[in-house]
C-alpha cells in the first residue's frame, strides 16, 4: 500500500518537474508546478507530517501558484520561449554539473557514514497518544520560539518590500498648489 | 713620565692638523688671511714637535725589538672574528715618516702663506692642507691596514680637492678627477689585498705581520697579496701605467705639488710596500715584478722629462722617476735604502718644487721655460737653493741624493740584479741631464723673457716688460731650510761609518730587511764611484748641449737632436692618448651595451612585462563578469557541485 | 534507479533519491530557461526537494525538528516569492519583457 502510493506520487512529482522545465508556455509550467506541489503534499502525509502537508497545500499549492499565474497573466508574458540558446556551453555545463550534483547527493544519501541513526532526545516524532499537530506545536513554541518570532518579522519585511517594489517607479506625488513643472 | 706613556699620546700627532682643518673649514672666512695660514702652520708645527718627542721617546727604548708601541684607541670594528681598532703604532718606520711629513709639511705651509697671498679662497686652502696632513699622519701611524686605508682614501680626497683648487679652470677640474679615478683603480687592488690578508692571516694588524712566515701560506697566496698591495701602491705612487695623473696634477698650486706630489702622498705607496715587506720577502716573483716596474718607470719617466717645457712638468716626471727608484730598492729587498731615498727625495724634491713656485711667482705666473732665462741675477736665493737641489738629484757628493741613489744601485748589484742596475744607471744619467737642462734654461743663459710677450699674455702686453723679482722672506726661508737639510741629510745613512750596520738599516731593522750586504769594501767603493761619474757625465753632457741656450729659432737643441722620437716622448709614449681611445671606444661600447641592452631591454622589460602581465590577466579575467544572471547561476552550480563532491567523498570513502 | 519488482518496505532512502532527482531537475531548469518566471518556478522545485529531504529524515531519525524546519522553509519561500515577483514586475515595467539575458547592466 505504502509502496503503491509512493511510486504513484513519485511518478507524478517527476512528471510535474519535467513539465515545469520543458514547457514552452509559462502557464503550462505553472500548472505542472501545481501538480508537483500537490504530489509532494501527499508524500508528506505518507511521512506522518500532517500539518506540513496541509500547510503545503494551503501556502504552496494554492497561494504561490496562484500568485505565479496572476503575474503571468498580468504581465502578459505567456508567449512561447524560443528554443535557441544564446550562451554557448550553458546547456552542456548545466547538464554536466547537474549530473555531478545528483551523483554526489545520491552517494551522500546512500553511503554516508555520518548519520548514526541515533534517535534525538529533543522532540520525538512518535509519541503515544499525541497528534502530529500537538507535537509540532510543542516543539515550535518552546525550542524554536525565537525562530518563530523572526519569521514573523520576516513576513512583515516581505510585505513592506513587496509594496515598495511594486509601486510605479518615477511616480512623483502631485504638488497640490501652484503649477510647478516638478521638483 | 716614561717613554711608553709619551708614546701612548701618539694620537695627538694627527689630532693637531685635524683640529686645524675643522676650525678652518668652519670659521675660515672669519679668520681670514693671513691668520688662517699662520694657524694652519702652527698646527702642523705642533705635530712636528710631537713627532720629535715621539721619536726621541722611541729612541730611548732598548733593545731594538721593543721599539714599537701601540697607542690603543677605541674599538672601531668588532664583527665576529674581525676586529680593527682605531689605534696608532709608533715604531721606527712610522716615526721616521712622521718626522719628515710634518717637518717638510710645516715648511711648505709657511711657504704657502706667501704663495697663496691674495687668493679668494685662502683659508679653504689651508683647511685642505691641514686635512691632508691629518690624513697622511693617520695613514702612517695607523696600526692596521684599515687605518692606513682610511688615511689612504683621505689623502686621495685631499689630493682631488687641492689639485682642482682653482676649479674655474676646466683643466684643473679635469686633472683632479683624473687623479682621483686613477687612484681608485689602485685602491681596488689595495682592498682586494686587505680581504686576502684578513682571510689568510686572520687579522689586519701590523703586529701580526711578523708571524706571517710561520703561517706557511701558499706561494700563490703570498704573491697575490704582494701584487695586489703593489697595485694600490702603483696608483698612489704613480708607477707605470697608473702614473698618468701626476703630470696633470701640476694644475694645482705649487705648494700642493710640493707637499703632496713630491714629498708625502706619493710616498704612501712606498710606505705600504715597506710596511708589508714580509710578503715581498716571501715571494720572489712579486718582488721581482716590483723592482722591474720601478726600474721601467724610472727610465721611461726620465726620458719623457727630457722634452718637457713646463717647469713643473719636468719636476713631475722627475718625481715619477725617483719613485721608480724607491720601488726598485724595495724589489731587491733593500727596504731601508728605499726609505732613505724617500726621505732624501722629500727634501730635495720639495726644495725644487718650492723653488719652481718661487720662479713662477717671480715671473708673474709664467711656467714655460722657453720664456725664462738668466734669472739668477734677479732671484739669487731661489737660484742658489735650486742649484743645491739640482746637485742633490743629480747625485753629486756630498749632497743627499748621492748617498741614497748610490745605495739603491749598490743594493741592486749586490742582489745580483745587474739588469736592474744597468737600467737604474741609465736613468741616473738621464736625470742629471734633464735637470741640468732645466737649471740652465731657467737660471742661466740669456734673458729670453725680454722678448715679445707670450700670445696668452695679450691683456698684459704692456710696453714695459715686468722684471722678475725675488720672493718674500716667507717663501725663501723654507727654501733655505730645505737646502740645508739637503746638504746635510746624508748623515742619516753614511755608509762608511760602520759598513755592516748602517744607521738607518739598524734603525729600521725590526721593521724591514736591510738588503744584501756588500761582498767587499772595494766593490762598494767602486760602485759608488761609478754612480758619481754617471752624475757628473750627465751634467757635462747637459751643459754641452745647452750651453748656448735655445737655438736661434727658439727650438730646443736637445729636442732637435732627438728628431722624431721627441714627439713620442712629448706625448709620454701616447699612453694617455691610448687610454682615452680605449675608454671612448670599447669601454663606451660596453657601457652602452649595458645601459641600452641590459638595463633597458632586460631589466625594464621584466618590470614592464610584469605590469603588462597583470593588466592582461585583469583584462582576461574581466570577461567572467558577463552581467548575466544565468552565468552567475551556473557559477554557483559549479561551486556547489565541487563542494558536494568533496563532502560526498569524505563521507562515503 | 527505481528497482523493478516489489520492494518490501519503502525506506527513507527512496524519498531521498526522489528528492535528489527533483533537486537536480530544478537546478538544470534554472540554468537552461530564460523566462524569469519559469526560473522562479524551478527555484520552487529545489526548495520542495529540500523540504522533502527534511521531512524524510525527520521520520527516519524520529525527530520533530525536521518538520519544524520545513515550516520555516515554507515561510521563507512564501516571502521570497512575494518579493521576487514584485521585482520581476518592476523590471517588466522598464523593458516590457522578462527575458533574463537582457538584464546585463552588471557586465564588467
Amino acid at each position: 500500500m505504502e509502496a503503491a502510493v509512493f511510486f504513484v506520487c513519485a511518478a507524478l512529482v517527476l512528471t510535474g518537474a519535467f513539465g515545469v522545465v520543458l514547457s514552452r508556455n509559462p502557464v503550462h509550467s505553472a500548472l505542472f508546478l501545481l501538480l508537483t506541489l500537490a504530489s509532494i503534499a501527499v508524500l508528506f502525509l505518507e511521512l506522518n507530517a500532517g500539518l506540513v502537508a496541509a500547510v503545503q497545500i494551503v501556502v504552496y499549492a494554492s497561494a504561490i501558484v496562484v500568485l505565479f499565474l496572476f503575474v503571468i497573466t498580468l504581465l502578459g508574458v505567456d508567449q512561447h520561449e524560443s528554443l535557441d540558446e544564446p550562451q554557448p556551453f550553458q546547456r552542456i555545463a548545466a547538464i554536466v554539473f547537474g549530473a555531478l550534483v545528483l551523483i554526489s547527493i545520491l552517494a551522500l544519501a546512500h553511503g554516508n557514514r555520518w548519520v548514526t541513526g541515533a534517535h534525538s532526545t529533543r522532540g520525538q516524532l512518535d509519541v503515544a497518544r499525541t497528534g502530529n499537530v500537538q507535537r509540532l506545536a510543542e516543539s515550535l513554541f518552546t525550542n524554536f520560539v525565537w525562530a518563530f518570532e523572526m519569521t514573523a518579522v520576516l513576513l512583515v519585511i516581505a510585505v513592506v518590500g513587496g509594496v515598495v517594489l511594486a509601486r510605479r517607479s518615477g511616480h512623483r506625488p502631485q504638488v497640490p498648489a501652484g503649477g510647478e513643472a516638478g521638483a | 713620565m716614561d717613554a711608553r706613556n709619551i708614546l701612548d699620546l701618539a694620537w695627538l700627532i694627527p689630532l693637531f692638523p685635524a683640529v686645524g682643518a675643522a676650525v678652518l673649514l668652519l670659521f675660515g672666512k672669519r679668520i681670514g688671511e693671513p691668520l688662517a695660514g699662520w694657524f694652519a702652520t702652527a698646527m702642523i708645527s705642533l705635530s712636528f714637535v710631537a713627532s720629535l718627542v715621539a721619536f726621541f721617546a722611541l729612541f730611548s727604548l732598548h733593545p731594538d725589538a721593543a721599539r714599537t708601541n701601540v697607542s690603543q684607541g677605541f674599538t672601531w670594528i668588532a664583527a665576529g672574528s674581525f676586529r680593527a681598532d682605531f689605534s696608532f703604532l709608533v715604531d721606527p718606520l712610522s716615526s721616521t715618516m712622521i718626522l719628515f711629513v710634518t717637518g717638510v709639511g710645516a715648511l711648505i705651509h709657511l711657504y704657502a702663506i706667501g704663495y697663496m697671498h691674495g687668493d679668494p679662497r685662502f683659508s679653504r686652502f689651508f683647511a685642505y692642507l691641514n686635512l691632508f696632513a691629518a690624513s697622511m699622519l693617520v695613514l702612517v701611524l695607523g696600526s692596521n691596514y684599515l687605518m692606513t686605508f682610511m688615511g689612504w682614501e683621505g689623502v686621495g680626497l685631499c689630493s682631488y680637492l687641492l689639485i682642482s683648487f682653482w676649479f674655474e679652470r676646466n683643466s684643473a677640474a679635469v686633472a683632479g678627477k683624473k687623479a682621483f679615478i686613477t687612484n681608485r683603480v689602485g685602491d681596488f687592488g689595495f682592498m682586494l689585498a686587505m680581504f686576502m690578508i684578513f682571510k689568510y692571516v686572520g687579522t689586519l694588524n701590523y703586529s701580526a705581520l711578523k708571524a706571517v712566515p710561520a703561517l706557511h701560506l701558499g706561494g700563490a697566496t703570498i704573491t697575490a697579496i704582494a701584487l695586489l698591495l703593489f697595485v694600490g701602491a702603483m696608483g698612489k705612487s704613480a708607477q707605470v701605467p697608473l702614473h698618468i695623473w701626476l703630470p696633470d696634477a701640476m694644475e694645482g698650486p705649487t705648494p700642493v705639488s710640493a707637499l703632496i706630489h713630491a714629498a708625502t702622498m706619493v710616498t704612501a705607496g712606498v710606505f705600504l710596500v715597506v710596511r708589508s715587506s714580509v710578503f715581498y720577502d716571501l715571494s720572489s716573483h712579486a718582488s721581482t715584478i716590483v723592482a722591474w716596474v720601478g726600474a721601467i718607470t724610472a727610465l721611461s719617466a726620465a726620458t719623457v722629462a727630457l722634452v718637457q717645457y713646463d717647469i713643473k712638468r719636468v719636476l713631475a716626471y722627475s718625481t715619477i722617476s725617483q719613485l721608480g727608484y724607491m720601488f726598485l730598492a724595495a724589489g731587491v729587498h733593500a727596504y731601508s735604502a728605499a726609505i732613505f731615498h724617500m726621505v732624501m727625495h722629500a727634501f730635495f724634491k720639495a726644495l725644487l718644487f718650492l723653488g719652481a713656485g718661487s720662479v713662477i711667482h717671480g715671473m708673474h705666473n709664467e711656467q714655460d721655460m722657453r720664456r725664462m732665462g738668466g734669472l739668477r741675477k734677479y732671484m739669487p736665493i731661489t737660484a742658489g737653493t735650486f742649484i743645491v737641489g739640482w746637485l742633490a738629484i743629480a747625485g753629486i757628493i756630498p749632497f743627499a741624493g748621492f748617498w741614497s741613489k748610490d745605495e739603491i744601485l749598490a743594493k741592486a748589484w749586490f742582489h745580483h740584479d745587474y739588469g736592474l742596475w744597468a737600467v737604474g744607471a741609465v736613468a741616473a744619467l738621464l736625470t742629471a741631464f734633464y735637470m741640468t737642462r732645466q737649471v740652465w734654461l731657467v737660471f742661466y743663459d740669456g734673458e729670453r723673457w725680454r722678448d715679445a710677450p707670450a700670445e696668452a699674455d695679450v691683456e698684459a702686453a704692456h710696453a714695459e716688460v715686468h722684471e722678475p723679482h725675488e720672493s718674500p722672506w716667507i717663501m725663501t726661508l723654507p727654501l733655505v731650510a730645505l737646502a740645508t737639510l739637503t746638504i746635510f741629510g746624508g748623515v742619516l745613512d753614511l755608509p762608511f761609518i760602520n759598513y755592516h750596520a748602517n744607521r738607518l738599516d739598524a734603525w729600521l731593522g725590526p721593521v724591514a730587511q736591510a738588503g744584501h750586504e756588500a761582498s767587499s769594501f772595494e766593490l762598494a767603493l767602486g760602485l759608488s764611484t761609478i754612480a758619481l761619474i754617471l752624475g757628473v757625465v750627465g751634467i757635462i753632457v747637459g751643459r754641452a748641449v745647452y750651453k748656448n741656450g735655445l737655438n736661434a729659432d727658439g727650438a730646443d737643441p736637445g729636442v732637435v737632436r732627438l728628431g722624431g722620437f721627441a714627439n713620442v716622448l712629448a706625448n709620454a709614449y701616447y699612453l694617455d692618448v691610448g687610454l682615452a681611445r680605449f675608454v671612448s671606444g670599447p669601454v663606451t661600447w660596453f657601457a652602452r651595451l649595458l645601459s641600452d641592452g641590459v638595463d633597458r631591454e632586460v631589466i625594464d622589460g621584466a618590470v614592464n612585462g610584469i605590469a603588462r602581465g597583470a593588466r592582461e590577466a585583469g583584462g582576461g579575467l574581466r570577461r567572467i563578469q558577463t552581467g548575466l544572471v544565468r552565468n552567475y547561476a551556473l557559477a554557483i552550480m559549479i561551486g556547489m557541485s565541487a563542494l558536494l563532491v568533496w563532502v560526498a567523498a569524505r563521507a562515503t570513502l | 534507479m527505481i528497482a523493478l519488482g516489489y520492494p518490501s518496505t519503502i525506506t527513507a532512502t527512496y524519498y531521498l533519491i526522489l528528492a535528489a532527482i527533483l533537486f537536480t531537475i530544478g537546478g538544470v531548469g534554472l540554468l537552461v530557461r530564460r523566462n524569469t518566471l519559469v526560473m522562479f518556478m524551478c527555484i520552487e522545485l529545489m526548495l520542495n526537494a529540500a523540504n522533502l529531504t527534511f521531512v524524510s529524515y525527520a521520520k527516519a531519525l524520529n525527530d520533530i525538528s525536521g518538520q519544524v524546519i520545513v515550516f520555516f522553509t515554507l515561510v521563507v519561500a512564501a516571502a521570497e516569492v512575494a518579493v521576487g515577483l514584485a521585482i520581476i514586475v518592476a523590471i517588466f515595467r522598464r523593458r516590457q519583457n522578462i527575458v533574463a539575458d537582457d538584464a546585463d547592466l552588471l557586465k564588467g
